[in-house]
């Protein structure tokens, strides 16, 4: 049995893009999870995501992890990005298009 | 349980000179949406700029906040948005 951050660290690396959300992408449990999902939906890109909920370990680590204090947070390339608000708005400005854009393993092109 | 005032007022303690705008969008105190305006955000990224903002809410944000919408400017964006 891998410990909690073992297991956030697999996540991330296995994932070019990994949100750790409340919830399933087809069940979020969370508005801001949901609409973290949607925007990934949207530009049809795959992704990975963690159900917290069902890892309360994972939960509570990833926010000292990333040392954010809330859910839904995503990773791209193994970089933190951000919550909700930081991924909506690197989609109105377009930088979010640019950042999933490269091919899987390839560094985001800046 | 927190209220607009309280939000306000620890943001402000921990970027001081900062404008900040908060707003109780459920009216049940634990739902907010916060701009910030400082120019300690200048030459950050928004995850760094969000960091500083969390950093002043501390256990606040941890335990009475559930959720918390932030907009982080400059002194100089805010004035291109207005």
């Amino acid at each position: 049995m891998s410990n909690a951050i073992e297991r956030i660290q697999s996540a991330i690396t296995g994932n070019k893009i990994c949100i750790f959300m409340k919830g399933t992408p087809n069940f979020p449990q969370c508005g801001f999870s949901a609409a973290t999902v949607q925007i990934f939906e949207h530009l049809g890109v795959p992704y990975g995501t963690v159900d917290v909920l069902s890892d309360p370990e994972v939960r509570d680590q990833v926010k000292a992890y990333s040392n954010w204090p809330t859910i839904p947070q995503v990773y791209i390339d193994g970089k933190f990005v951000g919550g909700c608000d930081i991924i909506r708005e690197l989609y109105e400005t377009g930088e979010l298009q640019t950042m999933v854009k490269p091919a899987s393993g390839q560094p985001a092109a800046r | 349980m927190m209220n607009v005032q309280d939000l306000k007022a620890l943001i402000e303690r921990g970027l001081p000179g900062a404008y900040v705008e908060v707003r109780d969008m459920t009216g049940g105190g634990d739902h907010f949406e916060a701009l910030v305006v400082s120019d300690r955000f200048e030459g950050k990224g928004l995850v760094e700029r969000h960091q500083v903002v969390y950093a002043a809410l501390g256990d606040a944000m941890r335990e009475a906040v559930h959720a918390l919408a932030l907009k982080t400017l400059t002194p100089a964006q805010h004035q291109t948005r207005r």
